[in-house]
């Protein structure tokens, strides 16, 4: 008897996609996976909103307004959520501007900085409006697994993801283990 | 500044350049110059040969001692649950209005600064607060007036009415210590004439333990303390009255304070020690003036200094100490380190104070009202002393009574007494919930009330909070939460962090951003708490919470937003600076969680 | 008679005066553990070594043995407890490890990865305490500082200058350098000193030394904490 497929959908906010690259280094293991899982939402398929999924893979943290409406649709569409990398876990290194005064920040960039005489801040609806803070994903909906490593691994992904669609609760050995 | 070098080294050289009174120095700098400034604590370290950043440490730790300067008129309001229910910080806020400064903050000119302070002990007279150090009771709008007016005319405190800082007893009910009639010296002559050994055995034999809360057996402790190798023996009083909610040590220092100089001066007569020390919380400045009275008349009535009694070898006397505005040090080792000039972070134990204590010295640290019962024991005998009370609790017990009653104050039971006695004699008619023993104490629920005041059944330390039904048990809880979060000396890592996260779900829940799940994480956190926490303060921090979470449960889910997940933080609201920068205010400028339905 | 007491499960035999922490240590039990350090008494304030006796928690760095205590460690109650006091320690501070040149070297970091914290769980609170790079070989950076105070004790108790010390308290309480102007140039600290040497988390780093062994083959990336620990115990 063969399973159906479980759907996955992936995403980077306030990332750098390094997990996702890291995820393209599980290298022949890609085509084990696409033999038990399909694609949904994903920077693989460009499908640009998530439907109903077994598994989200969130890569970066929450820096802005769309960061949110994106983490939502993916926990309002995900049975399991997976926070991926440094930054969905912790904030990572767009988080290191929560000392800052965001006002003080956005003056900075847009209008101190050498060479930006008469600049301003965007306020182009368009654009996404930034919190005041990043936030790692946990702070802002409900996360079931975490996978540490700035990037993780593409072995400790392949260990954890294999771990989860075959039904056991992943567990990362200490050579899978990684912050940094 | 020339003056601050004076005003340094006069006040070290009367400490006798002795580092171990950092403390005392620390706070007399203060009285003069208003505050700690970096170039003064440089001048301390240098005339103490400290290290400076250990000057700086213990500058750094109690909530009295400022590094920056505060106002003139530094007014802090008691923000204990009883205050807040009195409507204190209403009246905090008015007064904050009248005299045009933020709470936390100094005034513009320098004049003034307003904010809270932990339990000022006049549950029975609030809403209180200390202006200059100095308590003043029953605030209500028009005092907040007159304060204002005095204030803004820049009348000196000490010129202020007196009815302002008249601090009433409010002795309710007399029992065999408060009723005592003994006259100084009295307890000690009958101790001296069964000699030092008999004087022992009359504590064993009247089992009294202490009142401090732990219920520790003194005699053990004395006998402890006198066995332990050295001669140099310390006895140390309690007098840090910390625990929200107390006020019956106040009481004693103030009225009865020769009972308590007495039981010292036993404890001395049974240990063989030579010095002795009070520990006076802060909040208790007051009563020093009075105190070194007492202590000064007890030296004339050779009740103290060499040959007590006239009794050759019976040497000791005692020193007044400070505190500076910090709960732990009622934590015996936090008082000791404190005592000894440092931060009052707990110690290691064992060894106990009994064989190292103050400066390694074998020590005896009792607290107010055991040293006063030691005199009932010397006067009646150990054997009749036990007679009243329960089999494991003997004696009697003060209870301070506060909160929704007609009648606040101080009442003295045999141990035993059932919390509903004391409730039908204080007038509270509406009980719902009684909290005994403070913020670290058991929250006792209408249910309970046939329970008694004992060792082996409701242990406390002396307060008794009654709260009417008209109380939300959630907002008496939120109110101990933060004490413990304000109190944690932060020595260790459950304590540090965890009071302050308990904190964050308390304030999470009370800002409407409660989800199930939080329940939970408060009961995991009160559990680390409870294991893994170096000293009492941490181990009982969470108790007011985990009592609640399971008396009056529906309080804390009344405030759930959602059953499954909710930020701690207002999303929209962490938008508002990026709004205001650029000036958006469109619908895509606002993050609105309802139109987004989460599973 | 050598006497024992009984370490999840195994006998462990001690001598008088050694703590739970020496005892199991010389019998090749590893505890976790951060302010503990073989040269100093104990400290007792991280509260990772905590271990369950007859019931109850205690420190086992500082409880001295006791025959036929039944003491359990390596169970999952209290690595669960220790994990948890790990993500506090997270939390309070700012501990992003890609950009620390203490990564693969912390002891912070090595007991997650130990007790399988794969996340800290908790909301962050993002301190905001300023780097102090005012001294010409070392570098402060305070967001790290995890309280153990070992470079407190090896400036005063071994390096005899007292350079560091905490101040204020509860969740407040932070490190400072014995100077009026609180930087560390100004003190006399050494990069020599043993407290410069002494932090087992990214607080006290040495200046132009970074990144000298690459990420990935630090001494925790190599082998995990409690197996290195436990060599410097031969």
């Amino acid at each position: 008897m063969t399973r159906p497929k479980l759907r996955i959908a992936t995403t980077s906010l306030a990332g750098c996609f390094g997990c996702h690259m890291s995820f393209l280094d599980i290298d022949e293991h890609l085509f084990e996976l696409v033999e038990l899982v399909e694609f949904d939402r994903s920077p693989l398929t460009d499908i640009k909103h998530c439907g109903p999924c077994d598994i989200g893979l969130i890569e970066g943290g929450v820096c802005n307004a769309e960061n949110v409406h994106v983490l939502r649709e993916f926990r309002n569409n995900c049975k399991t959520l997976i926070a991926v990398g440094a930054c969905a876990i912790n904030g990572g290194l767009p988080a290191q501007r929560n000392h800052l005064e965001l006002g003080a920040c956005l003056r900075e960039v847009y209008e101190f900085r050498d060479g930006l005489s008469g600049g301003q801040v965007p306020n182009d609806p368009e654009l996404p409006l930034l919190l005041d803070k990043v936030h790692p994903i946990h702070e802002v909906v409900r996360v079931d697994y975490f996978i540490p490593g700035c990037p993780p691994s593409g072995p400790t992904i392949w260990k954890f993801l294999s771990d989860l669609i075959a039904g056991r609760t992943p567990r990362l050995t200490h050579s899978l283990m990684h912050f940094d | 500044m020339p003056g601050i070098e004076r005003c340094v080294s006069e006040i070290v050289t009367r400490h006798g350049a002795d580092p171990s009174q950092l403390l005392q120095i620390l706070i007399q700098v203060q009285d003069v110059i208003g505050y700690l400034p970096a170039d003064c604590l440089s001048l301390i370290a240098e005339a103490l040969d400290l290290p400076r950043a250990r000057v700086e440490g213990v500058a750094g730790f109690y909530s009295f001692l400022h590094s920056r300067p505060v106002g003139r008129y530094r007014i802090l309001f008691s923000d204990n649950i009883t205050d807040r229910m009195l409507g204190a910080p209403a009246l905090m806020q008015a007064l904050c209005s009248k005299l045009w400064v933020e709470p936390g903050k100094l005034s513009e000119d320098g004049l003034v600064s307003i904010t809270t302070t932990s339990c000022t002990g006049m549950c029975d007279q609030g809403p209180a607060a200390l202006i200059n150090g100095r308590p003043v009771t029953r605030l209500d709008h028009r005092r907040i007036n007159e304060i204002a007016e005095l204030v803004r005319q820049q009348v000196p405190v000490s010129a202020w009415p007196a009815a302002f800082f008249n601090v009433e007893d409010n002795i309710r009910r007399r029992d065999a210590l408060l009723a005592s009639t003994a006259a100084p010296g009295d307890a000690l002559r009958a101790a001296i004439r069964v000699g030092r050994e008999g004087w022992l055995t009359e504590m064993e034999r009247s089992r009294l333990r202490g009142r401090g809360g732990a219920g520790f057996t003194t005699a053990v402790k004395w006998k402890a303390c006198r066995d332990a190798d050295g001669a140099d023996k310390v006895i140390v009083c309690n007098a840090d009255e910390g625990e929200p909610g107390t006020f019956k040590d106040r009481v004693l220092l103030a009225s009865h304070a020769d009972l308590v100089f007495e039981g010292m001066t036993l404890a001395a007569w049974a240990t063989g020690a030579q010095k002795g020390f009070m520990y006076l919380r802060g909040e208790y400045r007051y009563l020093l003036e009075h105190l070194q009275a007492v202590l000064e008349r007890r030296r004339a009535a050779g009740l103290l200094g060499a040959g007590i009694r006239g009794q050759a070898g019976f040497d000791f006397d005692i020193d007044i100490h400070l505190g500076a505005g910090a709960y732990v040090c009622g934590e015996e080792t936090a008082l000791l380190e404190s005592l000894e000039g440092k931060r009052g972070t707990p110690r290691i134990r064992p060894p106990f104070p009994v064989t190292h204590g103050y400066l390694g010295r074998p020590t005896v640290v009792n607290n107010v009202e055991t040293l006063a019962k030691t005199t009932l024991v010397a006067l009646e005998g150990g054997e009749a002393f036990a007679a009243t009370g329960t089999a494991q609790s003997t004696g009697t017990k003060l209870l301070s009574v506060s909160g929704d009653c007609a009648y606040p104050g101080i009442y003295e039971y045999p141990f035993g007494v059932s919390i509903e006695r004391v409730l039908e004699d204080c007038g509270a008619s509406d009980a719902q919930a009684v909290q005994a023993g403070g913020a670290s104490g058991v929250l006792i629920a209408g249910y309970e009330f046939h329970r008694r005041v004992a060792f082996e059944d409701v242990p406390t330390a002396g307060a008794f909070m009654v709260f009417d039904s008209g109380r939300d048990a959630f907002e008496i809880a939120r109110n101990f939460v933060d004490f413990f979060a304000h109190e944690s000396c932060g020595f260790c890592t459950p304590c540090r962090v965890g009071t302050s996260l308990l904190k964050g779900y308390m304030d999470k829940l009370a800002s409407g951003h409660g989800a199930k799940p939080d329940l939970a994480d408060i009961e995991w956190v009160t559990r680390l708490l409870k294991n893994a926490s170096h000293c009492g303060l941490g181990s009982s921090a969470p108790n007011p919470v985990i009592d609640t979470l399971v008396k009056f449960r529906p309080t804390f889910e009344r405030r759930l937003e959602s059953l499954h997940f909710e930020p701690a933080f207002d999303l929209d609201a962490a938008l508002a600076t990026a709004r205001r920068i650029t000036g958006r205010d469109d619908a895509a400028a606002h993050l609105d969680r309802k139109k987004e339905t989460q599973r | 008679m050598t006497r024992r007491f009984m370490f999840d499960g195994q006998p462990v035999a001690f001598e008088d005066g050694q703590t739970i922490m020496e005892a199991a240590r010389a019998a090749g039990h590893f505890i976790p553990y951060l302010c503990w350090h073989p040269d100093f008494p104990p400290h007792g304030s991280c509260k990772l070594c905590i271990v369950k006796v007859g019931g109850r928690h205690v420190s086992s760095c500082a409880l001295p043995a006791k025959e036929g205590m039944e003491v359990e460690s390596n169970t999952p109650e209290i690595n669960a407890e220790r994990r948890a006091l790990l993500q506090m320690l997270f939390v309070e501070g700012n501990h992003f490890c890609p950009s620390c040149e203490k990564s693969g070297n912390c002891q912070l970091q090595a007991l997650a990865y130990e007790l399988e914290m794969t996340s800290a769980r908790f909301n962050h609170i993002f301190p905001d305490r300023p780097v102090d790079a005012s001294h010409p070989d070392m570098l402060l950076e305070f967001n790290r500082c995890i309280f153990c105070e070992l470079c407190v004790r090896a400036s005063r108790d071994v390096d005899k200058k007292s350079v560091f010390s905490l101040t204020n308290r509860g969740i407040h309480k932070h490190l400072v350098v014995s100077a009026e102007s609180g930087r560390l140039g100004d003190t006399d600290f050494s990069r020599d000193d043993l407290a410069a040497n002494i932090c087992p988390v990214g607080v006290i780093l040495r200046k132009r030394v970074g990144f000298a062994v690459p990420i990935g083959q630090r001494i925790y990336d190599e082998k995990p904490i409690s197996q290195v620990s436990m060599e410097a115990e031969k």
